[in-house]
């Protein structure tokens, strides 16, 4: 995908950059050139239009080109003093993926591409559309994490470090920091960690501040019922249910809410 | 000899890179090694003080950069080792007189004629700290068993590992046994845990610290201290030795000695 071009028939005079809007800000799509000439047009363009860009969020699709974590950095940077964020990095090179992915970008913006779209199915419980982003890393201090889908974290998530998904947010480690599952209100979300002791969860509008270690890590489910916390904790020990089937969680715990 | 440069780093303030720094370069030097210490907290220079060598500044690392001055005027030669250089920061400008490029150049020029070259960073996380990690083969990640100072140890290894410099090691910083002992200050554990990277070193918490760098004599040269024993030890697994880490406690009283009896290795 390296020009995606505009209806208006833009692509006559082949611009190097192009800016679209979508529903979750902008997305930047580049056309032919070397990634230092695309980025000077980028630059370019930025000088122009920089004051209607201010506070826009940018996507990046830069096609196949490949992009090192310095360059990516910088580049970040260079929008945040123009006072734009780069939240997503589109490209068809894994390496620039892996990169952007390391930043703490997402690489996929909400409409998955129409292959990895998933079979429609009437199980509620299975869900395709929105998607979801994996980070196999641990979310340092300092850096966010946000993505209009779900987000799911091998790794720890530590103090200092934030999560905003649109929909489930689970953590295989540690999550410590800051986490907002179900960003754009959808109260049927939940959070999964390992160890859950966050510094703030948040599920849709609803804010949680998690009270200190309650004894030993145990994996566990938060979910809102009834505008109300529920922390289930997985237990090895499976137990029968009434109907035969065997749950892993135990019974949930009501918790309030603040 | 190519130097491998290796920047001292933590993100927060006044957890002792400046100490660090300076004990790690003058322990490499009196290993025989031929070091050089750069100050990149240009602005707020202290290195030179640490060391000693303050009156001795004629130029610095501004003027090399900018041309006042070659790189060779710049560094100054330590009085006690021969082997052991520094080149000060400038006390009248900031840091944006320096850019990341400038330093690796620097460090490339200099890079042939020495074996290590120390960069002390400044705190924070903007330019200063940039220009300190640009030219770095080994980032050396400082804290204090504090949950501020671990947290902004965290903020900076995430950087570190987004520039390209990771795996960042990590040194804890004045640790007090005693403390560690009655469950009131984090240990090494609950460090590691958050941080997640290699430990290369523990350094007590030492009084002669104090008074070492008020003297302008790095306290790795003094061989009674347990912080210059800590940073001499940190040195040598640096340049490549398999060091045990030190014990802690204060096993000298009758029972400190018994207790090692029951417990060897100790705390």
């Amino acid at each position: 995908m390296n020009t995606t071009t505009d209806q208006r028939g833009q692509e006559l005079t082949a611009p190097k950059v192009q800016f679209k809007g979508i529903r979750d800000g902008i997305l930047v799509t580049f056309g032919e050139g070397t990634w230092p000439e695309l980025r000077e047009a980028l630059f370019q363009l930025l000088e122009e239009q920089g004051e209607f860009l201010r506070g826009a969020r940018l996507a990046l699709d830069v096609g196949s080109n490949i992009l090192r974590a310095a360059e990516l950095g910088s580049l970040r940077d260079t929008l945040s003093d123009r006072g734009m964020g780069l939240w997503a990095v589109l490209s068809s090179s894994p390496t620039t993926e892996s990169t952007a992915q390391t930043l703490g970008l997402a690489t996929r913006i909400s409409k998955p591409k129409p292959q990895e779209r998933t079979r429609p199915t009437n199980d509620p419980s299975i869900q395709g559309g929105e998607g979801g982003i994996l980070v196999r890393r641990t979310i340092r201090s300092g850096f966010s994490l946000h993505h209009p889908g779900h987000i799911i974290v091998i790794g720890d998530v530590n103090p200092g470090a934030e999560i905003t998904a649109g929909g489930d947010v689970i953590v295989w480690g540690r999550l410590r920091g800051t986490v907002h599952a179900g960003a754009e209100g959808d109260e049927n979300c939940v959070v999964c960690a390992l160890d859950m002791s966050p510094t703030h969860l948040r599920i849709s509008g609803h804010i949680y501040t998690v009270p200190q270690r309650r004894g030993k890590p145990m994996p566990e489910t938060v979910r809102l019922q009834g505008g109300q916390f529920v922390f289930e904790q997985w237990n090895p020990k499976s137990k029968e249910l009434s109907d035969g089937s065997k749950t892993l969680w135990m019974k949930p715990k009501n918790k309030k809410s603040t | 000899m190519v130097a491998k440069v290796i920047t001292v780093t933590s993100g927060k303030g006044g957890v002792g890179k400046t100490t660090a720094t300076a004990n790690l370069a003058a322990a490499l030097a009196a290993e025989g090694y031929k070091v050089v210490c750069i100050d990149a907290d240009i602005g707020l220079r202290n290195l030179d003080v640490v060391l000693g060598l303050e009156n001795r500044i004629v130029y610095d690392i501004v003027d090399a950069i900018e041309g006042r001055c070659r790189l060779r005027q710049a560094m100054i030669r330590d009085k006690r080792l021969p082997e052991l250089f520094l080149i000060p920061a400038a006390q009248t400008r900031d840091k944006s007189a320096v850019t990341p490029s400038d330093m690796v150049r620097l460090c490339d020029e200099i890079r042939p004629e020495f074996d290590y070259i120390l960069i002390d960073s400044p705190a924070g996380i903007e330019r200063g700290f940039r220009n300190a990690i640009a030219p770095a083969d080994i980032a050396v990640v400082i804290t204090n068993p504090e949950v501020s100072a671990v947290r902004d140890a965290d903020r900076i290894i995430g950087l570190i590992e987004a520039e390209e410099k990771g795996p960042a090691r990590l040194i804890i910083n004045r640790i007090r046994p005693d403390l560690v002992r009655r469950g009131e200050m984090l240990n090494t554990d609950d460090v590691l845990e958050l941080l997640a990277i290699e430990l290369i070193g523990i350094v007590p918490d030492d009084e002669n610290v104090v008074t070492s760098t008020n003297q302008g004599s790095p306290v790795a040269l003094n061989g009674k201290s347990r912080a210059g024993q800590a940073f001499r030890n940190i040195a040598r697994r640096l340049a490549g030795d398999k060091v045990p880490f030190m014990e802690l406690e204060n096993h000298n009283g009758l029972f400190g000695r018994l207790a090692r009896l029951i417990r060897p290795g100790g705390a």
